[in-house]
Protein backbone atom coordinates (compact mmCIF):
# COMPACT_ATOMS: atom_id res chain seq x y z
CA UNK A 1 0.00 0.00 0.00
CA UNK A 2 1.42 2.94 -0.58
CA UNK A 3 0.83 6.06 2.20
CA UNK A 4 0.98 9.80 1.32
CA UNK A 5 3.99 10.48 3.71
CA UNK A 6 6.07 7.21 2.74
CA UNK A 7 9.55 8.22 1.77
CA UNK A 8 10.44 7.83 -1.78
CA UNK A 9 13.01 5.52 -1.07
CA UNK A 10 13.27 2.60 1.52
CA UNK A 11 15.40 -0.40 2.06
CA UNK A 12 15.54 -2.17 4.74
CA UNK A 13 18.40 -4.69 5.30
CA UNK A 14 18.76 -5.56 1.35
CA UNK A 15 20.68 -8.57 0.64
CA UNK A 16 21.43 -9.99 -2.38
CA UNK A 17 23.33 -13.60 -2.72
CA UNK A 18 24.68 -14.95 -5.90
CA UNK A 19 25.94 -18.21 -5.51
CA UNK A 20 29.77 -16.93 -3.99
CA UNK A 21 29.31 -13.82 -3.96
CA UNK A 22 27.70 -11.45 -1.67
CA UNK A 23 27.20 -8.82 -3.81
CA UNK A 24 24.48 -6.25 -1.64
CA UNK A 25 25.14 -7.18 2.42
CA UNK A 26 22.75 -5.82 4.47
CA UNK A 27 21.75 -2.64 3.21
CA UNK A 28 19.76 -0.01 5.03
CA UNK A 29 18.88 3.04 2.83
CA UNK A 30 16.18 5.86 2.75
CA UNK A 31 16.00 8.81 0.54
CA UNK A 32 13.86 11.78 1.59
CA UNK A 33 11.87 13.97 -0.77
CA UNK A 34 13.63 16.51 -2.54
CA UNK A 35 17.23 14.57 -2.14
CA UNK A 36 19.95 14.11 -4.81
CA UNK A 37 21.09 11.22 -3.16
CA UNK A 38 24.68 9.54 -3.96
CA UNK A 39 25.41 5.66 -3.43
CA UNK A 40 28.79 5.93 -4.31
CA UNK A 41 31.21 2.89 -4.57
CA UNK A 42 33.92 1.14 -6.14
CA UNK A 43 33.26 -1.06 -9.49
CA UNK A 44 31.58 -4.43 -7.94
CA UNK A 45 30.45 -2.71 -4.72
CA UNK A 46 26.68 -3.78 -5.60
CA UNK A 47 25.47 -0.42 -6.86
CA UNK A 48 23.46 -1.95 -10.02
CA UNK A 49 22.60 -4.70 -7.50
CA UNK A 50 20.44 -2.57 -5.13
CA UNK A 51 19.00 -0.68 -7.70
CA UNK A 52 17.64 -3.46 -9.65
CA UNK A 53 16.22 -4.77 -6.15
CA UNK A 54 14.72 -1.46 -6.01
CA UNK A 55 13.24 -1.81 -9.34
CA UNK A 56 12.02 -5.03 -8.90
CA UNK A 57 14.43 -6.60 -11.25
CA UNK A 58 15.45 -8.88 -9.20
CA UNK A 59 14.89 -10.44 -5.90
CA UNK A 60 16.15 -9.98 -2.43
CA UNK A 61 17.88 -12.96 -1.13
CA UNK A 62 16.03 -11.07 1.83
CA UNK A 63 14.85 -7.61 3.48
CA UNK A 64 12.81 -5.17 1.52
CA UNK A 65 13.12 -2.23 -1.07
CA UNK A 66 9.56 0.00 -1.04
CA UNK A 67 9.35 3.07 -3.17
CA UNK A 68 6.80 5.74 -2.01
CA UNK A 69 5.87 2.80 0.73
CA UNK A 70 5.55 0.49 -2.31
CA UNK A 71 7.57 -2.67 -2.65
CA UNK A 72 7.75 -3.79 -6.02
CA UNK A 73 7.53 -7.74 -5.17
CA UNK A 74 4.21 -7.29 -4.09
CA UNK A 75 2.67 -4.49 -6.28
CA UNK A 76 4.15 -5.25 -9.37
CA UNK A 77 4.53 -2.33 -11.90
CA UNK A 78 2.54 -0.15 -9.88
CA UNK A 79 5.14 0.15 -7.28
CA UNK A 80 7.07 2.17 -10.46
CA UNK A 81 4.54 4.98 -10.40
CA UNK A 82 5.85 8.42 -10.74
CA UNK A 83 9.44 5.99 -10.86
CA UNK A 84 12.07 6.01 -13.39
CA UNK A 85 15.76 5.15 -13.98
CA UNK A 86 17.44 3.08 -15.55
CA UNK A 87 20.15 0.34 -14.75
CA UNK A 88 23.31 -0.03 -16.43
CA UNK A 89 23.54 1.22 -19.92
CA UNK A 90 19.98 2.45 -21.11
CA UNK A 91 18.69 -1.03 -23.88
CA UNK A 92 16.50 -0.14 -26.57
CA UNK A 93 15.56 -2.39 -29.51
CA UNK A 94 18.23 -1.88 -32.45
CA UNK A 95 15.46 -2.26 -34.98
CA UNK A 96 13.45 0.56 -34.00
CA UNK A 97 14.04 3.98 -34.76
CA UNK A 98 14.86 6.58 -31.34
CA UNK A 99 11.08 7.44 -31.53
CA UNK A 100 9.57 4.43 -32.25
CA UNK A 101 11.06 2.95 -29.27
CA UNK A 102 9.99 5.50 -27.01
CA UNK A 103 6.36 5.31 -28.01
CA UNK A 104 6.52 1.83 -27.30
CA UNK A 105 7.48 2.65 -23.71
CA UNK A 106 5.18 5.37 -23.69
CA UNK A 107 2.38 2.73 -24.41
CA UNK A 108 3.42 0.54 -21.70
CA UNK A 109 3.39 3.55 -19.75
CA UNK A 110 -0.10 5.31 -20.27
CA UNK A 111 -0.83 8.06 -18.01
CA UNK A 112 -0.53 10.40 -21.13
CA UNK A 113 3.53 9.52 -21.49
CA UNK A 114 2.91 9.74 -24.94
CA UNK A 115 2.17 13.45 -25.37
CA UNK A 116 5.52 14.08 -23.49
CA UNK A 117 7.76 12.36 -26.19
CA UNK A 118 8.86 15.26 -28.11
CA UNK A 119 9.71 16.80 -24.85
CA UNK A 120 11.23 14.41 -23.81
CA UNK A 121 13.69 14.86 -27.17
CA UNK A 122 13.87 18.35 -27.06
CA UNK A 123 15.22 18.24 -23.67
CA UNK A 124 18.03 15.20 -24.15
CA UNK A 125 18.73 17.04 -27.58
CA UNK A 126 18.07 14.14 -29.67
CA UNK A 127 14.88 15.25 -31.82
CA UNK A 128 17.35 15.61 -34.88
CA UNK A 129 18.02 11.62 -34.67
CA UNK A 130 14.87 10.53 -33.51
CA UNK A 131 13.92 8.72 -37.02
CA UNK A 132 17.33 6.52 -37.03
CA UNK A 133 17.41 2.98 -35.54
CA UNK A 134 19.19 2.79 -32.57
CA UNK A 135 20.78 0.19 -33.51
CA UNK A 136 23.06 3.07 -35.20
CA UNK A 137 23.67 5.01 -32.14
CA UNK A 138 26.75 5.69 -30.03
CA UNK A 139 26.79 4.94 -26.15
CA UNK A 140 26.30 8.65 -25.46
CA UNK A 141 23.18 8.83 -27.87
CA UNK A 142 21.72 5.60 -26.27
CA UNK A 143 22.47 7.19 -22.68
CA UNK A 144 20.33 10.41 -24.03
CA UNK A 145 17.52 8.69 -25.22
CA UNK A 146 17.74 6.79 -21.79
CA UNK A 147 17.21 9.47 -20.14
CA UNK A 148 14.55 10.39 -22.56
CA UNK A 149 12.60 7.32 -21.64
CA UNK A 150 12.73 8.21 -17.91
CA UNK A 151 11.27 11.72 -18.41
CA UNK A 152 8.09 10.28 -20.47
CA UNK A 153 7.37 9.17 -17.37
CA UNK A 154 7.13 12.40 -15.41
CA UNK A 155 9.20 10.91 -12.32
CA UNK A 156 8.57 11.75 -9.11
CA UNK A 157 11.85 9.82 -8.13
CA UNK A 158 14.67 9.28 -10.83
CA UNK A 159 17.04 5.91 -10.31
CA UNK A 160 20.35 6.51 -12.21
CA UNK A 161 22.81 3.83 -12.66
CA UNK A 162 26.29 5.77 -12.88
CA UNK A 163 24.59 8.27 -15.77
CA UNK A 164 28.06 9.95 -16.81
CA UNK A 165 29.38 6.76 -17.24
CA UNK A 166 31.40 6.45 -20.47
CA UNK A 167 30.37 10.23 -21.99
CA UNK A 168 32.11 12.32 -23.21
CA UNK A 169 32.98 15.84 -21.33
CA UNK A 170 30.05 18.02 -23.08
CA UNK A 171 28.02 15.16 -22.30
CA UNK A 172 29.01 14.67 -18.85
CA UNK A 173 28.34 18.39 -18.37
CA UNK A 174 24.51 17.77 -19.84
CA UNK A 175 23.82 15.22 -17.54
CA UNK A 176 24.76 16.81 -14.27
CA UNK A 177 23.15 19.76 -15.59
CA UNK A 178 19.69 17.74 -16.33
CA UNK A 179 20.37 16.21 -13.22
CA UNK A 180 20.67 19.51 -11.61
CA UNK A 181 17.94 20.90 -13.01
CA UNK A 182 15.48 18.09 -12.54
CA UNK A 183 16.28 18.09 -8.51
CA UNK A 184 15.56 22.19 -8.71
CA UNK A 185 12.26 21.22 -10.51
CA UNK A 186 11.30 19.16 -7.56
CA UNK A 187 12.01 15.56 -8.40
CA UNK A 188 13.95 13.18 -6.08
CA UNK A 189 17.36 11.60 -7.05
CA UNK A 190 18.77 8.47 -6.41
CA UNK A 191 22.26 8.11 -8.43
CA UNK A 192 24.83 5.61 -8.33
CA UNK A 193 28.67 7.04 -8.97
CA UNK A 194 31.97 5.35 -9.07
CA UNK A 195 33.02 9.37 -8.80
CA UNK A 196 33.81 11.46 -5.90
CA UNK A 197 33.52 14.38 -7.78
CA UNK A 198 30.63 14.01 -9.34
CA UNK A 199 28.43 13.32 -6.07
CA UNK A 200 30.38 16.14 -4.60
CA UNK A 201 28.79 18.62 -7.08
CA UNK A 202 24.96 16.73 -7.38
CA UNK A 203 24.33 15.48 -4.53
CA UNK A 204 23.59 16.77 -0.83
CA UNK A 205 23.85 13.22 0.46
CA UNK A 206 25.28 9.80 0.18
CA UNK A 207 26.31 6.86 1.06
CA UNK A 208 29.43 4.88 0.40
CA UNK A 209 29.49 1.65 -0.31
CA UNK A 210 32.25 -1.48 -0.12
CA UNK A 211 31.60 -4.59 -1.13
CA UNK A 212 28.19 -4.99 -0.48
CA UNK A 213 27.91 -2.68 2.79
CA UNK A 214 27.36 0.79 3.13
CA UNK A 215 30.70 2.18 5.40
CA UNK A 216 29.15 6.27 5.55
CA UNK A 217 25.98 7.60 5.44
CA UNK A 218 25.21 11.30 6.22
CA UNK A 219 25.14 14.69 4.47
CA UNK A 220 28.16 15.92 2.25
CA UNK A 221 28.71 18.50 4.39
CA UNK A 222 29.49 15.98 7.57
CA UNK A 223 32.06 13.91 5.34
CA UNK A 224 33.56 17.31 4.44
CA UNK A 225 34.04 17.88 7.69
CA UNK A 226 35.22 14.24 8.57
CA UNK A 227 37.41 14.84 5.37
CA UNK A 228 39.99 16.38 7.99
CA UNK A 229 44.07 17.84 7.28
CA UNK A 230 47.54 17.48 8.59
CA UNK A 231 50.10 19.18 8.39
CA UNK A 232 53.65 18.57 6.22
CA UNK A 233 57.00 19.38 7.75
CA UNK A 234 60.21 19.24 5.40
CA UNK A 235 63.57 20.64 7.78
CA UNK A 236 67.44 20.73 7.65
CA UNK A 237 67.60 17.98 10.30
CA UNK A 238 64.83 15.19 10.02
CA UNK A 239 66.09 13.33 13.28
CA UNK A 240 66.02 16.20 15.80
CA UNK A 241 63.37 17.63 13.86
CA UNK A 242 60.96 14.92 14.76
CA UNK A 243 62.02 15.13 18.38
CA UNK A 244 60.89 18.75 18.65
CA UNK A 245 57.84 18.02 17.05
CA UNK A 246 56.79 14.93 18.97
CA UNK A 247 57.56 17.14 22.40
CA UNK A 248 55.31 20.09 21.08
CA UNK A 249 52.25 20.53 22.71
CA UNK A 250 49.25 20.38 20.42
CA UNK A 251 50.46 18.44 17.94
CA UNK A 252 49.79 14.92 17.26
CA UNK A 253 49.67 11.62 14.36
CA UNK A 254 53.16 12.38 13.85
CA UNK A 255 54.51 10.47 11.42
CA UNK A 256 56.64 9.75 8.53
CA UNK A 257 55.43 11.21 5.24
CA UNK A 258 55.51 8.64 2.63
CA UNK A 259 53.96 10.72 -0.28
CA UNK A 260 57.68 12.64 -0.98
CA UNK A 261 59.51 10.51 -2.37
CA UNK A 262 61.94 13.25 -3.22
CA UNK A 263 62.14 14.36 0.51
CA UNK A 264 62.79 11.02 2.25
CA UNK A 265 62.92 12.50 5.65
CA UNK A 266 59.53 14.17 5.54
CA UNK A 267 57.18 14.46 8.51
CA UNK A 268 53.33 14.46 8.86
CA UNK A 269 51.55 15.61 12.07
CA UNK A 270 48.09 17.09 13.17
CA UNK A 271 47.32 20.16 15.17
CA UNK A 272 45.05 22.94 15.07
CA UNK A 273 47.05 26.62 13.92
CA UNK A 274 48.04 27.86 16.97
CA UNK A 275 50.11 25.11 18.08
CA UNK A 276 51.71 24.54 14.34
CA UNK A 277 52.85 28.32 14.99
CA UNK A 278 54.38 27.43 18.23
CA UNK A 279 55.84 24.63 16.83
CA UNK A 280 57.63 26.74 13.60
CA UNK A 281 59.34 28.90 16.23
CA UNK A 282 60.44 26.03 18.58
CA UNK A 283 62.22 24.68 15.52
CA UNK A 284 63.97 27.72 14.87
CA UNK A 285 65.10 28.12 18.09
CA UNK A 286 66.48 24.28 17.84
CA UNK A 287 68.78 25.55 14.85
CA UNK A 288 66.38 23.81 12.46
CA UNK A 289 66.24 25.76 8.87
CA UNK A 290 62.67 25.21 7.65
CA UNK A 291 61.96 23.83 4.12
CA UNK A 292 58.45 23.52 4.27
CA UNK A 293 55.44 23.26 6.50
CA UNK A 294 52.30 23.21 4.82
CA UNK A 295 48.46 22.18 5.62
CA UNK A 296 47.32 19.00 3.39
CA UNK A 297 43.90 19.10 3.36
CA UNK A 298 42.40 15.52 2.66
CA UNK A 299 39.95 15.66 -0.16
CA UNK A 300 36.43 13.94 -0.19
CA UNK A 301 37.93 12.05 -2.80
CA UNK A 302 41.01 10.46 -0.31
CA UNK A 303 38.03 10.32 2.36
CA UNK A 304 35.83 7.72 -0.74
CA UNK A 305 39.46 5.92 -0.79
CA UNK A 306 39.95 5.50 2.72
CA UNK A 307 36.33 3.90 3.36
CA UNK A 308 36.33 1.75 0.09
CA UNK A 309 40.03 0.35 0.20
CA UNK A 310 41.48 -2.13 2.14
CA UNK A 311 43.91 -0.75 5.20
CA UNK A 312 44.58 2.87 3.59
CA UNK A 313 45.78 5.41 5.09
CA UNK A 314 44.28 9.03 4.30
CA UNK A 315 46.41 9.59 1.34
CA UNK A 316 46.74 12.91 1.42
CA UNK A 317 47.23 15.00 -2.02
CA UNK A 318 49.16 18.53 -2.83
CA UNK A 319 48.06 21.59 -1.34
CA UNK A 320 46.57 22.99 -4.98
CA UNK A 321 44.47 20.16 -5.34
CA UNK A 322 42.87 20.12 -1.67
CA UNK A 323 41.74 24.18 -2.41
CA UNK A 324 40.20 23.40 -5.28
CA UNK A 325 38.15 20.07 -4.12
CA UNK A 326 37.30 22.28 -0.51
CA UNK A 327 36.42 25.66 -2.51
CA UNK B 1 -1.75 -0.70 -16.56
CA UNK B 2 -2.25 -0.43 -20.26
CA UNK B 3 -4.66 -3.00 -21.78
CA UNK B 4 -3.46 -5.95 -23.25
CA UNK B 5 -4.64 -5.31 -26.71
CA UNK B 6 -1.68 -2.20 -26.70
CA UNK B 7 0.94 -4.09 -25.45
CA UNK B 8 0.04 -7.42 -27.56
CA UNK B 9 -0.15 -4.70 -30.69
CA UNK B 10 3.30 -3.74 -30.05
CA UNK B 11 4.63 -7.18 -30.01
CA UNK B 12 3.04 -7.43 -32.86
CA UNK B 13 4.92 -4.15 -34.44
CA UNK B 14 7.95 -5.60 -32.78
CA UNK B 15 7.78 -8.77 -35.07
CA UNK B 16 7.15 -6.20 -38.14
CA UNK B 17 10.55 -4.88 -37.82
CA UNK B 18 12.44 -8.04 -37.76
CA UNK B 19 14.02 -9.57 -40.29
CA UNK B 20 13.33 -13.33 -38.93
CA UNK B 21 9.63 -12.40 -39.11
CA UNK B 22 9.96 -12.21 -42.76
CA UNK B 23 12.32 -15.62 -42.97
CA UNK B 24 9.36 -18.05 -41.71
CA UNK B 25 6.40 -15.63 -43.28
CA UNK B 26 8.42 -16.37 -46.44
CA UNK B 27 9.19 -20.25 -46.26
CA UNK B 28 5.43 -20.25 -45.56
CA UNK B 29 4.82 -18.70 -48.79
CA UNK B 30 7.77 -20.01 -50.93
CA UNK B 31 7.08 -23.78 -50.24
CA UNK B 32 3.71 -24.07 -52.46
CA UNK B 33 5.17 -21.68 -54.87
CA UNK B 34 7.59 -23.99 -55.77
CA UNK B 35 5.93 -27.09 -55.33
CA UNK B 36 2.81 -25.60 -57.93
CA UNK B 37 6.14 -24.66 -59.84
CA UNK B 38 8.22 -28.28 -59.62
CA UNK B 39 4.45 -29.65 -60.83
CA UNK B 40 4.34 -27.32 -63.78
CA UNK B 41 8.01 -28.14 -64.88
CA UNK B 42 8.26 -32.04 -64.05
CA UNK B 43 5.64 -34.95 -64.99
CA UNK B 44 4.67 -37.27 -62.16
CA UNK B 45 3.44 -37.07 -58.67
CA UNK B 46 4.54 -37.57 -55.00
CA UNK B 47 2.41 -40.77 -55.17
CA UNK B 48 3.64 -42.44 -51.69
CA UNK B 49 1.75 -39.24 -49.66
CA UNK B 50 -1.60 -39.21 -48.72
CA UNK B 51 -3.12 -37.04 -51.60
CA UNK B 52 -0.14 -37.15 -53.67
CA UNK B 53 -1.38 -38.99 -56.61
CA UNK B 54 -4.61 -36.16 -57.16
CA UNK B 55 -2.45 -33.49 -57.39
CA UNK B 56 -2.81 -33.07 -60.83
CA UNK B 57 -6.46 -33.54 -61.09
CA UNK B 58 -7.60 -31.31 -58.50
CA UNK B 59 -5.53 -28.08 -56.61
CA UNK B 60 -7.34 -28.78 -54.01
CA UNK B 61 -4.80 -31.93 -53.21
CA UNK B 62 -2.14 -29.29 -52.73
CA UNK B 63 -2.65 -28.21 -49.28
CA UNK B 64 -2.66 -31.59 -47.64
CA UNK B 65 0.62 -32.56 -49.22
CA UNK B 66 1.69 -29.81 -47.85
CA UNK B 67 0.65 -29.76 -44.41
CA UNK B 68 1.58 -33.80 -43.87
CA UNK B 69 5.31 -32.61 -45.97
CA UNK B 70 5.26 -29.13 -43.66
CA UNK B 71 4.95 -31.24 -40.13
CA UNK B 72 8.22 -33.08 -40.68
CA UNK B 73 9.72 -29.87 -39.64
CA UNK B 74 8.97 -26.82 -41.89
CA UNK B 75 6.04 -25.98 -39.64
CA UNK B 76 7.80 -26.68 -36.42
CA UNK B 77 11.04 -25.09 -37.30
CA UNK B 78 8.67 -21.63 -38.86
CA UNK B 79 6.78 -21.55 -35.15
CA UNK B 80 9.57 -21.68 -33.28
CA UNK B 81 12.00 -19.30 -35.39
CA UNK B 82 9.54 -16.70 -33.30
CA UNK B 83 8.32 -18.06 -30.07
CA UNK B 84 11.97 -19.02 -29.38
CA UNK B 85 12.81 -15.60 -29.98
CA UNK B 86 10.33 -14.10 -28.79
CA UNK B 87 11.28 -13.54 -24.83
CA UNK B 88 15.22 -14.22 -25.69
CA UNK B 89 15.83 -11.69 -27.88
CA UNK B 90 14.99 -9.08 -25.13
CA UNK B 91 17.66 -10.76 -23.25
CA UNK B 92 19.64 -10.46 -26.15
CA UNK B 93 18.98 -6.84 -26.82
CA UNK B 94 19.07 -6.30 -22.64
CA UNK B 95 15.95 -4.86 -23.10
CA UNK B 96 14.11 -7.21 -20.26
CA UNK B 97 14.96 -4.15 -18.06
CA UNK B 98 13.53 -1.50 -20.20
CA UNK B 99 10.07 -3.01 -20.51
CA UNK B 100 9.93 -4.05 -17.11
CA UNK B 101 10.30 -1.02 -15.42
CA UNK B 102 7.49 0.77 -17.09
CA UNK B 103 3.79 0.52 -15.90
CA UNK B 104 2.99 -2.79 -17.40
CA UNK B 105 3.10 -6.06 -15.45
CA UNK B 106 5.46 -8.73 -16.24
CA UNK B 107 2.14 -11.43 -16.29
CA UNK B 108 0.88 -8.85 -18.70
CA UNK B 109 3.99 -8.40 -21.15
CA UNK B 110 4.30 -12.51 -20.85
CA UNK B 111 0.52 -13.19 -22.09
CA UNK B 112 1.10 -10.30 -25.51
CA UNK B 113 4.15 -12.38 -26.06
CA UNK B 114 2.45 -15.97 -25.73
CA UNK B 115 -0.67 -14.27 -28.13
CA UNK B 116 2.12 -12.22 -30.66
CA UNK B 117 3.89 -15.95 -30.75
CA UNK B 118 0.36 -18.14 -31.47
CA UNK B 119 -0.51 -15.52 -33.78
CA UNK B 120 2.69 -15.55 -36.00
CA UNK B 121 2.07 -19.37 -36.32
CA UNK B 122 -1.47 -18.95 -37.24
CA UNK B 123 -0.60 -16.14 -39.94
CA UNK B 124 2.13 -18.43 -41.02
CA UNK B 125 -0.42 -21.33 -41.13
CA UNK B 126 -3.03 -19.26 -42.86
CA UNK B 127 -0.87 -17.77 -45.59
CA UNK B 128 0.94 -21.15 -46.91
CA UNK B 129 -2.94 -22.71 -46.55
CA UNK B 130 -4.34 -19.87 -49.01
CA UNK B 131 -1.04 -19.48 -51.06
CA UNK B 132 -0.94 -23.28 -51.79
CA UNK B 133 -4.54 -23.35 -52.45
CA UNK B 134 -4.36 -20.81 -55.36
CA UNK B 135 -1.49 -22.43 -56.48
CA UNK B 136 -3.01 -25.39 -56.48
CA UNK B 137 -6.44 -24.24 -58.09
CA UNK B 138 -3.67 -22.16 -61.17
CA UNK B 139 -1.80 -25.74 -61.37
CA UNK B 140 -4.44 -28.39 -61.75
CA UNK B 141 -7.64 -26.33 -61.69
CA UNK B 142 -10.59 -26.42 -59.14
CA UNK B 143 -12.08 -29.44 -59.09
CA UNK B 144 -13.62 -32.31 -57.01
CA UNK B 145 -11.22 -33.93 -54.17
CA UNK B 146 -10.79 -37.69 -53.43
CA UNK B 147 -11.25 -38.01 -49.59
CA UNK B 148 -8.76 -40.21 -48.19
CA UNK B 149 -11.99 -43.07 -47.94
CA UNK B 150 -12.01 -42.96 -52.08
CA UNK B 151 -15.13 -40.66 -51.87
CA UNK B 152 -15.37 -37.52 -53.67
CA UNK B 153 -16.91 -34.09 -52.56
CA UNK B 154 -17.29 -31.07 -54.27
CA UNK B 155 -14.75 -28.16 -54.78
CA UNK B 156 -16.84 -26.38 -52.26
CA UNK B 157 -16.67 -28.68 -49.80
CA UNK B 158 -13.44 -29.48 -50.44
CA UNK B 159 -12.17 -25.70 -49.51
CA UNK B 160 -14.40 -25.95 -46.41
CA UNK B 161 -12.73 -29.47 -45.35
CA UNK B 162 -9.11 -27.46 -45.96
CA UNK B 163 -10.35 -24.51 -43.73
CA UNK B 164 -11.20 -26.90 -40.82
CA UNK B 165 -7.82 -28.71 -41.30
CA UNK B 166 -5.65 -25.77 -40.90
CA UNK B 167 -7.64 -24.97 -37.61
CA UNK B 168 -6.68 -28.73 -36.50
CA UNK B 169 -3.23 -28.51 -37.43
CA UNK B 170 -3.09 -25.33 -35.17
CA UNK B 171 -3.33 -26.99 -32.34
CA UNK B 172 -0.08 -29.01 -32.66
CA UNK B 173 1.70 -26.11 -33.71
CA UNK B 174 0.68 -24.13 -30.71
CA UNK B 175 1.95 -26.88 -28.80
CA UNK B 176 5.51 -26.17 -30.55
CA UNK B 177 5.23 -22.72 -29.95
CA UNK B 178 4.55 -23.54 -26.18
CA UNK B 179 7.61 -25.23 -26.01
CA UNK B 180 9.82 -22.70 -28.27
CA UNK B 181 8.58 -20.51 -25.96
CA UNK B 182 9.28 -21.90 -22.51
CA UNK B 183 12.82 -22.88 -24.00
CA UNK B 184 13.31 -19.17 -24.90
CA UNK B 185 12.22 -18.40 -20.87
CA UNK B 186 14.43 -20.24 -19.75
CA UNK B 187 17.27 -20.70 -22.31
CA UNK B 188 17.73 -16.83 -22.72
CA UNK B 189 19.28 -18.00 -25.98
CA UNK B 190 17.00 -17.34 -29.35
CA UNK B 191 19.70 -20.57 -31.50
CA UNK B 192 19.35 -22.65 -28.50
CA UNK B 193 15.71 -22.04 -28.26
CA UNK B 194 15.13 -22.85 -31.71
CA UNK B 195 16.86 -25.93 -32.30
CA UNK B 196 15.72 -26.89 -29.11
CA UNK B 197 12.16 -26.75 -30.28
CA UNK B 198 12.75 -27.89 -33.44
CA UNK B 199 15.28 -31.06 -31.92
CA UNK B 200 11.78 -31.94 -29.45
CA UNK B 201 9.76 -31.93 -32.08
CA UNK B 202 11.95 -34.19 -34.59
CA UNK B 203 12.67 -37.02 -31.17
CA UNK B 204 8.84 -36.93 -31.12
CA UNK B 205 8.31 -38.56 -34.15
CA UNK B 206 11.52 -40.91 -33.44
CA UNK B 207 9.97 -42.32 -30.83
CA UNK B 208 6.98 -43.64 -33.16
CA UNK B 209 9.17 -45.55 -34.97
CA UNK B 210 11.62 -47.56 -31.80
CA UNK B 211 10.25 -50.50 -31.47
CA UNK B 212 7.98 -50.96 -28.64
CA UNK B 213 7.11 -47.26 -28.36
CA UNK B 214 4.49 -47.38 -31.12
CA UNK B 215 1.88 -47.99 -28.15
CA UNK B 216 2.93 -44.16 -27.33
CA UNK B 217 2.39 -42.41 -30.65
CA UNK B 218 -1.49 -41.42 -30.27
CA UNK B 219 -0.41 -39.46 -27.38
CA UNK B 220 2.92 -38.09 -29.30
CA UNK B 221 2.42 -33.87 -29.85
CA UNK B 222 4.21 -34.67 -33.09
CA UNK B 223 1.10 -37.33 -34.70
CA UNK B 224 -1.68 -34.52 -33.87
CA UNK B 225 0.00 -33.01 -36.80
CA UNK B 226 -2.04 -35.62 -38.60
CA UNK B 227 -5.26 -34.97 -36.74
CA UNK B 228 -6.69 -32.74 -39.82
CA UNK B 229 -7.03 -35.96 -41.86
CA UNK B 230 -9.72 -36.93 -40.05
CA UNK B 231 -12.11 -34.07 -41.97
CA UNK B 232 -10.86 -35.99 -44.95
CA UNK B 233 -12.80 -38.65 -44.52
CA UNK B 234 -16.38 -39.74 -45.37
CA UNK B 235 -18.20 -39.77 -43.09
CA UNK B 236 -15.90 -37.10 -40.38
CA UNK B 237 -14.06 -38.97 -38.29
CA UNK B 238 -13.78 -36.87 -35.62
CA UNK B 239 -11.83 -38.71 -32.76
CA UNK B 240 -8.40 -37.53 -33.49
CA UNK B 241 -9.36 -34.34 -33.83
CA UNK B 242 -10.90 -34.40 -30.19
CA UNK B 243 -7.57 -36.39 -29.02
CA UNK B 244 -5.73 -33.98 -31.08
CA UNK B 245 -7.13 -31.17 -28.62
CA UNK B 246 -6.63 -32.45 -25.03
CA UNK B 247 -3.20 -34.10 -25.99
CA UNK B 248 -1.90 -30.89 -27.56
CA UNK B 249 -3.11 -29.23 -24.08
CA UNK B 250 -1.42 -31.29 -22.38
CA UNK B 251 1.44 -30.12 -24.11
CA UNK B 252 0.91 -26.80 -24.34
CA UNK B 253 -0.66 -25.87 -20.92
CA UNK B 254 2.13 -27.43 -18.46
CA UNK B 255 4.99 -25.87 -20.67
CA UNK B 256 3.33 -22.23 -21.01
CA UNK B 257 2.96 -22.64 -17.01
CA UNK B 258 6.19 -23.58 -16.82
CA UNK B 259 7.28 -20.74 -18.50
CA UNK B 260 5.14 -18.06 -17.09
CA UNK B 261 6.28 -18.97 -13.43
CA UNK B 262 10.02 -18.80 -14.49
CA UNK B 263 9.49 -15.55 -16.37
CA UNK B 264 7.66 -14.25 -12.92
CA UNK B 265 10.57 -14.86 -10.27
CA UNK B 266 13.46 -14.87 -12.83
CA UNK B 267 16.12 -11.79 -11.86
CA UNK B 268 16.37 -9.79 -14.70
CA UNK B 269 20.59 -8.87 -14.74
CA UNK B 270 21.18 -8.35 -18.47
CA UNK B 271 21.94 -5.93 -20.75
N1 LIG C 1 23.91 -11.72 -12.15
C1 LIG C 1 25.00 -11.86 -11.38
N2 LIG C 1 25.51 -13.08 -11.13
C2 LIG C 1 26.59 -13.24 -10.35
N3 LIG C 1 27.25 -12.23 -9.76
C3 LIG C 1 26.80 -10.99 -9.96
C4 LIG C 1 25.66 -10.74 -10.78
N4 LIG C 1 25.44 -9.40 -10.80
C5 LIG C 1 26.40 -8.85 -10.03
N5 LIG C 1 27.23 -9.79 -9.53
C6 LIG C 1 28.37 -9.56 -8.64
O1 LIG C 1 27.95 -8.76 -7.58
C7 LIG C 1 28.91 -7.77 -7.27
C8 LIG C 1 28.27 -6.40 -7.35
O2 LIG C 1 27.96 -6.12 -8.71
P1 LIG C 1 27.28 -4.75 -9.16
O3 LIG C 1 26.04 -4.54 -8.37
O4 LIG C 1 27.14 -4.81 -10.62
O5 LIG C 1 28.36 -3.69 -8.73
P2 LIG C 1 28.53 -2.16 -9.16
O6 LIG C 1 27.31 -1.76 -9.90
O7 LIG C 1 28.71 -1.43 -7.89
O8 LIG C 1 29.76 -2.10 -10.00
C9 LIG C 1 30.06 -7.98 -8.23
O9 LIG C 1 31.04 -8.74 -7.57
C10 LIG C 1 29.44 -8.75 -9.35
O10 LIG C 1 30.40 -9.58 -9.95
MG1 LIG D 1 27.19 -1.04 -11.85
Amino acid sequence: MSDAGAPPVQARGLVKQYDDVTAVAGVDLTVERGDVYGYLGPNGAGKTTVLRMLLGLIRPTSGEARLFGRDPLVEGARALDGVAGFVEAPRFYPYLSGRKNLEMLAALDGHGAAGRIDAALDIVEMADRQKHRVGGYSHGMRQRLGVAAALLRDPKLLLLDEPATGLDPAGMRDMRALVARLSSEGTTVLLSSHLMPEVEELCNRVAIVRTGRIVYEGDITSLRARAGSHWRLRTTEDERARRVVEAQRGITAVAHDPDTPSAPGALRFEGEEAAVGELSIALVEAGLGLLELTPVRATLEDVFFTLTEDGAAVPPSSPADSDAVAA
Amino acid sequence: MPALRIVYAWELRKLLAQKRTYLGLGAAVLVPLVFAGALLVQNGQPNDVAFGRYVRQSGLAIPPVLLIFGSIWLFPLIASLVAGDIVAAEDHNGTLKTILTRSTDRSRIFVAKVLAAATYAFVALTAMGVVALLAGIAVSGLHPLVTLSGTTVSSAKGIELIAASLLVYMMPLLGIVAIALLLSVLTHNSAAAVVGALMISLILQLVTILPGLGSLQPYLLTTQFNAWQGFLRTPVDYAPVVRAAWVCALYAVPALAVAFSSFMRRDVTGG
